[in-house]
């Protein structure tokens, strides 16, 4: 391969990778790609800017590996046994070894700038306009509206045939699922039953664990409408790969109307998830699942 | 041998019984390579249920029942982390070369507590038994622990009900009292038993390596054993350290674990640096370059791999402040471990490269873990770790460490060493078949997993959404060539041992000045009658 094919596909390869986060997807359904090797596509800021942070690292990772790889090649070509037979004896030179310790804490200066102030954004709850609670159960999500009423409901994984009649991909559609307005800020309280989980949406840059006992708080804002996947990310048993995590963002419009209804067929499911919570600090860890049964 | 105190002990004599620590790095190094069979397998069966989106694998080992199956996946993941850290990777470098070669290296005869030495070996084997037994135990519905290696509460306590998780933690108990005493036994040889002239800025870097690796295991393994206790009287006694319902925390498990885990992962990987030293010094024909520099830069890296431990739980809910403190502490320890690359390199500038199997992996594992050190500068971003946290690509970034960086400095060492140890050559074609396999198969089988950490694919699961279906199937290639690679070793192993040929002192000219060379290939049972003087 000549030289000039190989700096061509390289550059096709890093092209792609840097901007696979940008492509748009048409149907409205926001979870990874087949063959996919980048991000997902972005719906709210701190996605984004997360995204855009990660470039700056990525372009950092390729630069480092191929300054050291082509330093490697250099060796292997100039100081081979057959072309140089009698080796240097140097061991040490001050400024070099003065300078391959500077320029890495300067490039980490550089990175620990931008690094904190992302982080600061990410973790730092804006003044919030809705707040959802999710709990985490062996192996559903169940979640809680408290500003309507403390309405709430189990979002369960749909077997292979329900999820294709629905239209939703495999392991990742639920039966019920939270629905969100548009362009507002989500507050979201999250906790759980029984095992830690953590609530993760790749697309929104959300991921924060749900601990029994604790409640961790986290935020979004998704800026375009369209039907959100995640899927549980802190191994928490048998189910752990199937209890995914399906986020409905709508207009104002729509969120409103699905709130009324939603309020009227969740109702009943009030005391009996109280219930539930009450049973779990009741019992002993090992009489939980029983007693669920019952 | 006119000259020994007592005869060669014979038989199953010398070794259930031995308190040589050549003998007993032996054996550590067979225990290593059974370990790393066993855990290689296991791999090899999460792939097989990975190759392709769906649960069809597994389901054959337990009867077509799915829900079995999936239990037994975490069990199969569980016992491939426990295993390759504990059973495998520890005992290779530590117990193995580290016994080996550390008393010869500073002109010692012997370790300085022979007795304790053999027990450090031999409760190992009734630890990984303890393991074994636990897959058959009752867990959660199904047999075995499905925790994973970090055995979080409450997972590992309400989670798993059965016996099984209370057998993982005395496996781990053992293991941690094996290698506490190891560790006491390595520091007092290298600090009491040095040849007269073997100054401390004298030691050879591979010394130096284990030394810091002792430190760390002396003072991180105390607080897993304290954390698994205390697993266990929750589990089994009615405390509630780790039940928030009674007062405890379940995340003060995850920070005593990763105390512990995060020294651990350096302990895994600096003997290698330490190898990886000498190999590039020998192969180039020139001492290693900032010798001071690359000692130091290993005592850095354990002082600061102390205080870096949270950045494995930014997502547990931790204080915004707190999360920077570690992003920053985190990033520190790129320092270090540039300049140990960077004097690789230097070492290499100038010298007069022969291109040996140990060369070629030791090469091998300072590209790959430069490639694990900069995705592990992006992972230390708290801010950017949400994206990546339990995803595929930590998977990648830590295998790039440790499967690349920890088992090729192994196999460096391996092929180094096997001359000295066996006083056999290694068969050149297959060990560099068995190089450029294992060099493309691993590649193949962990490049692919950055691709899917990105596009969100979470670790530990079993089935995955469909669009993950292609680079999972390009990984189980990458395991398939692999696993052709892990054969060519094997019969490498065997040609070795059942070698006609015999090796010199120094095998290796005079690139290889430690004092390991100066004996006889294999060396005598016990060596430095008289101790050498070191110029």
């Amino acid at each position: 391969m000549s030289l000039n094919k190989i700096v061509s596909v390289v550059t096709t390869f890093l092209v792609t990778f840097l901007f696979s986060g940008t492509i748009a997807f048409a149907n409205g359904i926001y979870s990874a790609e087949p063959e996919q090797i980048g991000f997902m596509e972005p719906a709210t800021e701190v996605m984004r800017d997360i995204v855009e942070f990660h470039h700056g690292l990525l372009i950092m990772c390729i630069l480092v590996s191929l300054f050291v790889l082509s330093l490697m090649i250099y060796i292997f070509i100039k100081f081979n046994a057959k072309a140089n037979p009698t080796p240097s004896t140097t061991t040490h030179h001050t400024g070099l070894e003065v300078v391959w310790t500077t320029l890495p804490i300067i490039i980490l200066l550089v990175i620990a700038i931008p690094s904190f102030k992302l982080l600061y954004k990410e973790d730092v709850i804006p003044e919030s306009d809705i707040t959802v609670k999710v709990i985490g159960n062996q192996w559903y999500w169940t979640y809680e509206y408290p500003d309507y009423d403390d309405f709430s409901f189990d979002s369960v994984m749909l077997n292979e045939e329900d999820a294709a009649a629905a239209g939703y991909p495999r392991l990742l559609g639920t039966d019920n699922h939270i629905v969100v307005p548009v362009n507002k800020t989500i507050r979201m309280i999250v906790t759980a039953n029984d095992v830690i989980h953590s609530w993760a949406v790749p697309a929104f840059g959300v991921k924060i664990d749900g601990v029994p006992g604790k409640l961790n708080e986290t935020w979004f804002n998704a800026e375009r409408e369209g039907i959100y996947y995640g899927q549980c990310s802190e191994l928490c048993g048998k189910d752990h790969g199937f209890m995914p995590i399906m986020v409905e963002v709508v207009s104002e419009e729509k969120y409103n109307a699905w709130i009324e209804m939603a309020r009227e067929e969740y109702a009943s499911n009030k005391t009996d998830n109280l219930t539930r919570v009450a049973l779990n600090d009741a019992l002993p860890a090992h009489q939980v699942k029983e007693g669920i049964a019952k | 041998m006119s000259n020994e105190a007592h005869g060669i002990p014979t038989g199953w004599r010398r070794w259930v019984l031995s308190t040589n620590h050549k003998d007993i790095g032996t054996m550590y190094l067979i225990f290593a390579i059974f370990a790393g069979i066993i855990g290689g397998a296991f791999s090899g069966l999460m792939r097989g249920e990975l190759m392709e989106p769906g649960i069809h694998f597994l389901t054959m080992f337990t009867n077509g029942d799915i829900e079995a199956a999936k239990h037994f996946f975490n069990v199969l993941i569980t016992g491939h982390g426990l295993i390759m850290v504990f059973f495998m990777v520890m005992p290779a470098l530590i117990g193995g070369f580290g016994n080996w070669f550390v008393p010869i290296m500073i002109g010692a005869p012997d370790m300085a507590f022979p007795r304790m030495n053999n027990i450090s070996f031999w409760l190992l084997p009734a630890a990984i038994a303890l393991l074994v037994l636990s897959t058959m135990m009752e867990g959660a519905t199904y047999p075995g622990v499905g925790a994973g290696w970090t055995v979080y509460a409450p997972l590992a306590t309400s989670g798993h009900t059965g016996p099984a998780v209370d057998l993982a933690i005395f496996s781990l108990h053992l293991a941690g009292a094996s290698s506490i005493m190891g560790a006491i036994n390595f520091i007092c040889t290298i600090f009491n038993m040095r040849a007269p002239g073997m100054t401390l800025h004298k030691m050879p870097l591979f010394v130096w390596s284990v030394l810091v690796t002792v430190f760390l295991l002396l003072l991180s393994l105390p607080v897993l054993a304290g954390a698994i206790t205390m697993l266990l009287t929750d589990r089994n006694f009615g405390t509630h350290f780790f039940d928030a319902a009674g007062g405890g925390d379940p995340i003060l498990y995850q920070h005593l674990f990763w105390f512990f885990g995060h020294p651990e992962v350096y302990i895994l990987i600096l003997p290698g640096f330490g190898l990886v030293s000498h190999i590039i010094s020998t192969f180039s024909r020139k001492p290693i370059f900032g010798y001071l520099g690359m000692a130091y830069a290993m005592v850095a890296i354990g002082v600061v791999g102390f205080v870096v431990w949270a950045h494995h739980m930014y997502t547990v809910g931790m204080d915004v402040d707190t999360k920077a403190y570690f992003t920053a502490a985190t990033m520190v320890i790129a320092v270090p471990t540039g300049i140990k690359i960077f004097s690789w390199l230097a070492t290499m500038w100038g010298g007069s490269i022969k291109f040996e199997t140990p060369m070629l992996f030791a090469l091998g594992m300072i590209f790959l873990f430069t490639i694990g050190g900069v995705t592990g500068v992006v992972l230390a971003n708290a801010g950017v770790d949400t994206a990546m946290h339990d995803t595929y690509y930590v998977v990648a970034h830590f295998h790039y460490t440790m499967s690349m960086g920890a088992l090729f400095s192994m196999f460096a060492g391996w092929y180094y060493w096997i001359g000295k140890i066996s006083g056999k050559p290694y068969p050149q074609l297959v060990s560099k078949i068995h190089f450029w396999l294992t060099f493309i198969g691993v590649n193949v089988i962990f490049f692919p997993q950055h691709f899917l950490g990105l596009a969100g694919m979470p670790r530990r699961i079993p089935d995955y959404p469909d669009a993950y279906a292609y680079w999972n199937y390009v990984s189980t290639v990458g395991y398939m060539i692999t696993g052709v690679g892990t054969i060519f070793f094997l019969i490498g192993v065997v040609m070795t041992l059942r070698s006609k040929e015999r090796v010199g002192d120094n095998q290796w000219g005079e690139g290889a000045t430690t004092l390991e060379w100066t004996l006889s290939s294999p060396p005598p049972f016990h060596q430095f009658n008289e101790l050498p003087k070191i110029k």
